[in-house]
């Protein structure tokens, strides 16, 4: 089956702090089309988050479809709170990283 | 398409705010969109200068983790401009962490560029956000409960005798109080990004779920427009039924998307933001494009809260801190970097033991930002960074620390290792002083009888 990257079809994708004990990642699509494609393909669903990050449900405290933004956006629990030793991502922004070779079926 | 609202105000009972930036000090405001913003009506000229994304060094070690330099210009910039527009300047979380030192940091320097540019005299309102620990202990002495935010456990005696500093996050009270006694320029303690915006217009009467949503709103300045370029200014007017934000640099627009998209940035849930008194409700929020560079939104609501409840941020020390670093070329050590980083651990060990201390070591170019959740960490590049960081209750003993661990890994021994001259390649043959470590105790919530509780104001004057 074809697929395509979601670095490829995504507006946006990022991840910052949301607080000190979470981050909180955002993909964001330019037209409704691609965005509910995303949306409804299941690449982007909590299980799948979880396989990409390796991480257990448990992690995840929120996952949501955010209409007006195009967005779909999904938060998780730090494993320790941001800028103590041994985090290496301060703002949380560079966590996004994984997302971007995500595969999303065409 | 109706015109600009830079150009005319779209209702008879408005309130405008310029902010000029989404956190001041931290990087310069840019100049040329401050100017078309100020050109625009502004009843007020509003940034905040705080966030807990800086870490908790600086509010554990009360320092700013913004240039002093930075600081000065940003309130020069926004002080020149408010007075002589003649409209009130806010400023919330000051100095980064919003602690007490750097209120009186920021109403020092608001002082000197009063008298630095003759200005005539005008008043200066402050308040305090800082929480004594010994307070927080009576609580939970007398049975009180200080619950725990994003999963943590309520607070408990230990956690609270490993922390340093606290700050409470004030709601809108402090500046309503503070423009109510006429002050002109508000310096303000630690506070919800958007209190500092929606107070003066909850203050005016315009409805709390707009007033919240157009702080929420402004309060990063252009990270609500695009395309992205941070520090420029934008523009927001309220009314009675909707809420407007316009981008000020004539390269940027406010779009849907854009303003949607700001709406749930740095939040875990993008319908939902809290604060000390209620929360907003975004879930029936509609945006439209009201012309080229402003999006209207109507429909966020306001929901009271049952009892006042105040976020609590606390940052405590760990120890002195070192830091190292090493770079790796050979194929096959940094097939085994395990093995290196382990041997060096073990150094550590023999030398200090197993507690009394903290090593960590970042392997960059494997999995040093990710860790465990970093899907490509079995294929790492050509080359390695290994950053070790050393803590420990003394700088002597953290300098140690960092030491054995760096320079061991140069000794590390690999069974079939080819280079027996040194395992890895030293930038430095030195270890670092960076800050002393520090991590956030506290992230939770208190009962407040009276929002203002926490929260003491003042009045001063600066100027001639």
């Amino acid at each position: 089956m074809a697929t395509r990257k979601l670095a490829d079809i995504a507006k946006t994708i990022r991840s910052k702090n949301a607080g000190v004990d979470k981050i909180t990642f955002d993909v964001i699509f330019a037209d409704s089309a691609t965005y509910a494609q995303v949306r409804d393909s299941g690449v982007l669903s909590r299980e799948a988050v979880c396989r990409l990050f390796g991480i257990d449900a448990a992690r995840i405290s929120d996952h949501v479809a955010f209409d007006p933004a195009l967005a779909i956006k999904f938060t998780i629990y730090r494993q320790r709170p941001s800028g103590s030793p041994g985090d290496a991502d301060i703002f949380g922004a560079q966590q996004y990283g994984p997302l971007l070779d995500l595969e999303v079926p065409a | 398409m109706p015109i600009s609202i830079q150009h005319g105000r779209s209702a008879n009972h408005t309130l405008r705010i310029v902010c000029p930036n989404g956190h001041l000090g931290f990087a310069p405001i840019k100049p040329g969109s401050f100017r078309i913003g100020c050109a625009s009506e502004p009843d007020l000229i509003c940034a905040d200068s705080g966030s807990c994304d800086v870490g908790p060094v600086p509010l554990g070690s009360d320092t700013s983790s913004s240039p002093l330099q930075w600081q000065t210009d940003d309130l020069e910039t926004m002080l020149l401009a408010a007075r002589r527009l003649g409209v009130p300047m806010i400023v919330g979380s000051a100095g980064d962490t919003g602690t007490n030192s750097r209120v009186d940091l920021f109403v020092g320097i608001i002082r000197e560029l009063a008298a630095k540019h003759a200005l005539p005299k005008f008043r200066i309102g402050y308040f305090y956000s800082e929480v004594g620990k010994d307070a927080l202990r009576r609580r939970l002495e007398t049975g009180d409960t200080v619950a725990g935010l994003d999963g943590r456990a309520p607070l408990d005696l230990a956690t609270l005798d490993a922390t340093d500093r606290i700050v409470a996050v004030a709601g809108v009270h402090p500046y309503i109080k503070l423009l109510d006694q006429g002050a002109d320029v508000i310096i303000g303690g630690r506070s919800s990004d958007c209190a500092l915006f929606a107070a003066p217009a909850v203050r005016q009467g315009f409805p709390e779920g707009l007033a919240y949503f157009y702080g929420k709103i402004l309060e990063c300045a252009s990270f609500c427009a695009e395309p992205y370029g941070a520090k420029e200014s934008v523009l927001g007017e309220i009314t009675m039924d909707d809420v407007k934000i316009t981008a000020m640099l004539p390269e940027q627009r406010c779009t849907i998307a854009s303003v949607a998209g700001h709406s749930m940035y740095e939040r875990a849930n993008p319908f939902y933001e809290y604060f000390l008194g209620g929360h907003l409700d975004m879930s029936r929020c509609h945006y439209e494009q009201y012309d080229e560079r402003t999006v209207r939104v109507t429909g966020p609501s306001y929901v009271p809260s049952a009892e006042l409840r105040v976020k609590l941020e606390g940052s405590g020390k760990l120890g002195e801190r070192y830091v190292g670093i090493v770079g790796v070329r050979d194929p096959y050590t940094i097939a085994n970097i395990d093995l290196v980083t382990g041997w060096a651990r073990q150094q550590v060990t023999e030398r200090f033991g197993n507690s009394g201390y903290e090593l960590h070591f970042a392997v960059y170019g494997r999995d040093a930002i990710l860790g465990a959740s970093e899907p490509l960490r079995a294929t790492a590049g050509h080359e390695l960074a290994v950053v070790v960081q050393g803590v420990a209750p003394t700088k002597e003993m953290a300098e140690e620390v960092a030491m054995i661990a760096t320079r061991q890994m140069f000794y590390a021994r690999l069974p079939q290792v080819k280079g027996t001259a040194g395992g890895v390649a030293f930038l430095l043959d030195e270890v670092m002083p960076a800050s002393p470590a520090y991590r956030w105790t506290l992230n939770h919530t208190m009962r407040l009888d009276e929002p203002l509780e926490l929260f003491p104001t003042f009045l001063t004057e600066a100027g001639l």
